[in-house]
This record gives structure tokens, sequence and C-alpha cells, in this order.
């Protein structure tokens, strides 16, 4: 994934794979979320193409996650539109859609993995029923089916598919975080957010988490958006970033560039403070 | 408007004022328009508890005329406390005649059960509510299922089916058990037995639902389809009973576990009071009625 270290280009709307469809999947411009007088994000443009990587970094506070709410429209911005491309080659803009296919949207093309699995799951409900919940809500009657899907699912994800029955309160912080990976994926969806996926975990889970990120990542060719502070994170996942600060865009390009070759001071200072092991 | 009984004339009829029996019609109708949707009204403070029907009650008291006839079961019994309060507030506040026999009334109100007997049209099944959110346990936020029945998304009521057979086998939910209404609104048709819930579909009679404590009537008109939620492979099945009523003989119809002893014998019998006695009268009996019918003649 991270393989492009000698491109020299900064054409940053290229697309990794082979680009089938030259427009973008999702595109947004001018995005600006205001809380009063404070701002969250201002005037922020950025496109991602199917099955492309992004990260989003910065320090706290400066407007990752306000920005990644207003894409995935669970904030409405003060200004801007989202625009995303359906499996049907339709484009539409995110906040004219009515709010049943906005939500319908949610639960077949997208998914939003939570910082915080609770977030994201039902706690009260077996594992099966968590991952089977989209499928029951796209309509799924079967029950021997919705099953075996998400047996396959919990496998996938690498949780032993004995714990099918075992609430999510009963599981570790990874498994947590995995189980919500595996709900999110199990419609197939093209684009999935995560915000701070790895947070709160201890480094060998983290690692572990990556991995099998990147490997879903790939072999599905999904299209992810991921919002973190860590820039090990973004390296090992993304294939371009942004960085924020103070609800701005300062520097947009290939993650690798824009690591080993920081351009902007903030991002130099943010690269610079990595702790080397 | 004045009762016959001159005691309590400083009430008005059936108890309620005229305007809230107004405000309350007005949510029955809207409800009978809209079949399974959850109207909101403005629930009065009843002289008893909430839990005891307070819904059920304001309900019947807004639609009971002078010439009707009052019927109230309470898990299918008409002699149990509840039952006898309802009714006789209901006699004191009204004055109007008052029965056990379900085909003799037009307004029947009840708890838990649907009548044996299939209720005909002209009749008006009044059930009493707890929480008429069918999704309230898996979604505890109000704007939220709110909106999921606006929008359709009803695919949480399966979740709550899919845990059932992941933990039991089986579907094990007997009671509340979700229904569709005419192919749009889920509704919980309050704690009856799903032995009832086939009783509620394309039903000749009209039935209200009231929620006095969570403020909600919703309502099937006379031959609304009503449908129980299952999975293609678990498809939903009433309770089976292996032995008839201990009394009057009858199957297929809903038992009631009765201890007998502290020695673990127990019988089943009719939990429709009525329906058993009326059996009984036209000589069905069952394995234990013998004698102690005997002893009576």
């Amino acid at each position: 994934m991270t393989s492009q270290t000698q491109s020299e280009v900064l054409d940053t709307s290229i697309a990794p794979n082979e680009g089938r469809d030259e427009r973008p999947l999702l595109s947004i411009s001018g995005l600006s979320k205001l809380y009063g007088t404070r701002i969250g994000c201002r005037d922020v443009s950025l496109e991602v193409h199917a099955g492309e990587v992004l990260a989003i970094v910065g320090e706290s506070g400066s407007g990752k996650t306000t920005l990644l709410n207003c894409i995935s429209s669970s904030l409405t911005p003060t200004a801007g539109t989202v625009t995303y491309q359906m499996r049907d080659g339709r484009v539409s803009d995110v906040f004219a859609m009515s709010e049943a296919e906005r939500r319908q949207l949610m639960r077949t093309e997208w998914g939003f993995v939570h910082q915080n699995p609770v977030d994201g799951l039902r706690m009260t409900v077996s594992a099966g029923a968590n991952v089977g919940e989209r499928l029951m809500a796209v309509g799924d009657r079967h029950y021997g089916q919705i099953r075996n899907r998400a047996t396959s699912w919990l496998d996938r994800v690498e949780i032993d598919t004995d714990r099918i029955d075992d609430q999510p309160r009963e599981f570790s912080g990874g498994m947590r975080q995995r189980l919500q990976i595996a709900r999110n994926l199990v419609t197939g969806p093209r684009l999935v957010f995560m915000d701070e996926p790895t947070g709160g975990l201890d480094v060998s889970v983290q690692a572990r988490l990556l991995d099998l990120l990147r490997t879903l990542v790939a072999d599905l060719g999904l299209a992810v958006i991921i919002v973190t502070h860590d820039l090990a994170v973004a390296r090992l996942l993304s294939d371009r970033m942004i960085v924020m600060r103070q609800g701005r865009v300062i520097e947009n390009g290939l993650t690798d560039r824009v690591l080993d070759d920081p351009q902007a001071p903030y991002t130099q200072l943010l690269v610079s403070s990595i702790l080397q092991v | 408007m004045k009762t016959e009984n001159s005691e309590i004339a400083t009430y008005n009829f059936a108890y309620l004022d005229e305007q809230t029996k107004r405000m309350i019609r007005r949510a029955i109708l809207k409800a009978i328009a809209i079949p399974g949707y959850q109207v909101p009204f403005a629930s009065r403070e009843m002289p008893m508890p909430y839990g005891w029907g307070t819904g059920g009650v304001q309900v019947t008291a807004s639609i009971i005329g002078r010439t009707d006839c009052l019927k109230v079961i309470d898990q299918g019994a008409d002699d149990t406390t509840n039952a006898i309060s309802i009714r006789k507030f209901f006699e004191k506040t009204t004055g109007i005649a008052t029965t056990t026999h379900t085909c003799e009334a037009t307004v029947i109100q009840t708890r838990h059960r649907i009548p044996e007997v299939p209720l005909k049209a002209g009749q008006t099944l009044v059930y009493q509510v707890p929480i008429p959110e069918p999704m309230r346990f898996l979604e505890p936020r109000e704007t939220e299922t709110r909106k999921m029945h606006a929008l359709e998304e009803y695919g949480l009521m399966h979740v709550k089916l899919y845990e059932d057979i992941a933990r039991n086998g089986r579907i094990a939910t007997t009671y509340a058990y979700p229904v569709k209404v005419e192919g749009r609104y889920v509704m919980d048709p309050s704690p009856t037995p799903k032995f009832d819930n086939p009783k509620m579909n394309d039903c000749e009679a009209l039935q209200l639902f009231g929620a006095g404590r969570e403020k909600r009537i919703y309502a099937l008109p006379p031959h609304t389809k009503v449908v129980s939620l299952d999975f293609e492979d678990h498809p939903f099945e009433v309770n089976k009973f292996e032995k008839p009523c201990a009394l009057c003989a009858a199957e297929q119809v809903y038992l009631d576990e009765v201890i007998l002893d502290d020695q673990g014998s127990r019988m089943f019998v009719c939990s429709d009071t009525d329906h058993c006695e009326e059996r009984r009268a036209a000589g069905h009996r069952g394995e234990l009625a013998g004698h102690a019918l005997e002893a009576a003649q």
C-alpha cells in the first residue's frame, strides 16, 4: 500500500488502483463547520477515489473529527457540499438526499468505525446479532444464512467463532474493535470512515488490528477515510494524507511524500516529534 | 351530564370531562386512520396507579355510551381484582350495563387476552398497554425509535428475534410478540400471549390500544392485516398445549397452569373464564370437572 516512495507526483487525485472510473467516489468542496463563532473546520476540499485510503492527521482540536462527522453526514456543515458516487454511477449530493436515503446509504454503502467500540456496537446483544444487524436491516430474513455470514466474518476478523453468542461486553478492547469492523463490513460497503480505530489499544493489539485492516482494505478494495493523530497508523494504512491545524488543511499529498518531505512548518514539527525507538 | 347515581353526581359520565374525551377521541380517530401508528395524547391522571390500566380506562371512558354493555377481563378472567375494580368503576361512573359474556358485550376492556369466541363487527376491544414501543429494549432513545418508525427501519426487530433463536434455539418470545400492520408499522400487541396474535389479523371488531403512562394510543380498524414477524427458516408458531382444559375439555384455547398442592400436581384450565363457563354449561366436562359438578347437582 505504501510503495509509492519513489513517486514525485504531487497530483494528489491519482488513485492507487487501476482507475476504472476516473470520477472520484466522494468529493468535498468548501466544507466549513462553525460552532457559533468557533471554527470546527473551514473551507476543506478533497476527493477520495474508489479503493483509496486517505488519512486525516493533526493535533487534538484541529477539526479532524468535526470534518469526518460532516463528511459522513452525522453533522450538518455550515457551508460546502459533499457528493458521493453511488454504486450505479449516479452522483448525488449527500445533504440534498432525503433522510431515508441517507440512512440507507449509511447502512449499505458506508461504514463508520468509532474510536470507542461502545458507540458503534450494541453491547447487550450477541456478537452474531451485532454482525447480522445490517443484514437484517437491508432485508435478510433467513436466520441460517445470517448466522453463517456472521460466523465467516468473525473468523475473518480473527474472533473465535465459538464466541458468536457472547455479548461484546465480555470482549476485550481489541476484540470489540475487530467486531465493530466486521459489523461494518458485512454488507460490503465501498467507503468506510474510521475515527481513531486504534486509539486506546495497547501497541501489540494495535499492530494486529492495523495488519488486519490493511489486509481487509486491500482484499475488499475499500475506500477509507481514517482520522488519526498517530502518524505511524497513517504511514501503514494510507495512500494519501491531509494535515489539519486550527480547522484548516495545511498540507495535502501522498503519505510518504508528506512524512518524508514535509513542507509546512507545522507538519515538519509534527513529523519530527515522533519518538524514535 | 349527570349519572343516575346521585351520590357521585359531581362526576361527569364515565369520569373524564367532555373536553378530555374529545381530545382522546381525536387521538383514537387518528390512530384508526393510520393503523399501528402510535398517536401521542395528553394522558390524564386516573384514580388508579400506572400499570393498572390507566390507558385502557381512558380509551374506554372516551368511547363508551349509555347503550353500551361493558366486559372487563384481566388475563382472560372476569373475576380478578383488576377486572372487577375497573368494571365497578364504570358501573359507578356511567351506570351502564356490564356483562361477563363476550357475545353480549359491545366494549371489552382487556389486559393480556383476546377472548376465545371470535369477536364480531360492532364490538370494540380495548387493550391496556404498558409499553407501546416494540423497539424500546433495544433502542432506548425515543427520538431514534420515532425516526425508525417514520423511515420504516425495522431491522432491529429481527435482531431481537435473532437473539432469541441464538440463545434458545427457537423464537422464545411468548408475549408482546411484534407484528407488522398492513405492511407498514411494526406494533407491540401489548403483553398478549403470541397465541392471540393470529386473532388480531382480519378481526371484525375494532381494536384500540391505550398506554396511559407512555401517553400513546394506537389502533387496528376492522379487517386489518396483522402479520407476526419471523424468519424464513424459523416461522412464527403459536403455543401448543399438550392437554385440553381440565374443566371444560376445550382444545385450541389458551390455558393457564394452576398449582394444586405442594406435591407438584397441577392442572391446566382455560384462561378465558367466560368461555370455560359457557362450555361447562353446555355439558362439556374436563378430567377434573367431574365430581365437583356432580356434588353441586
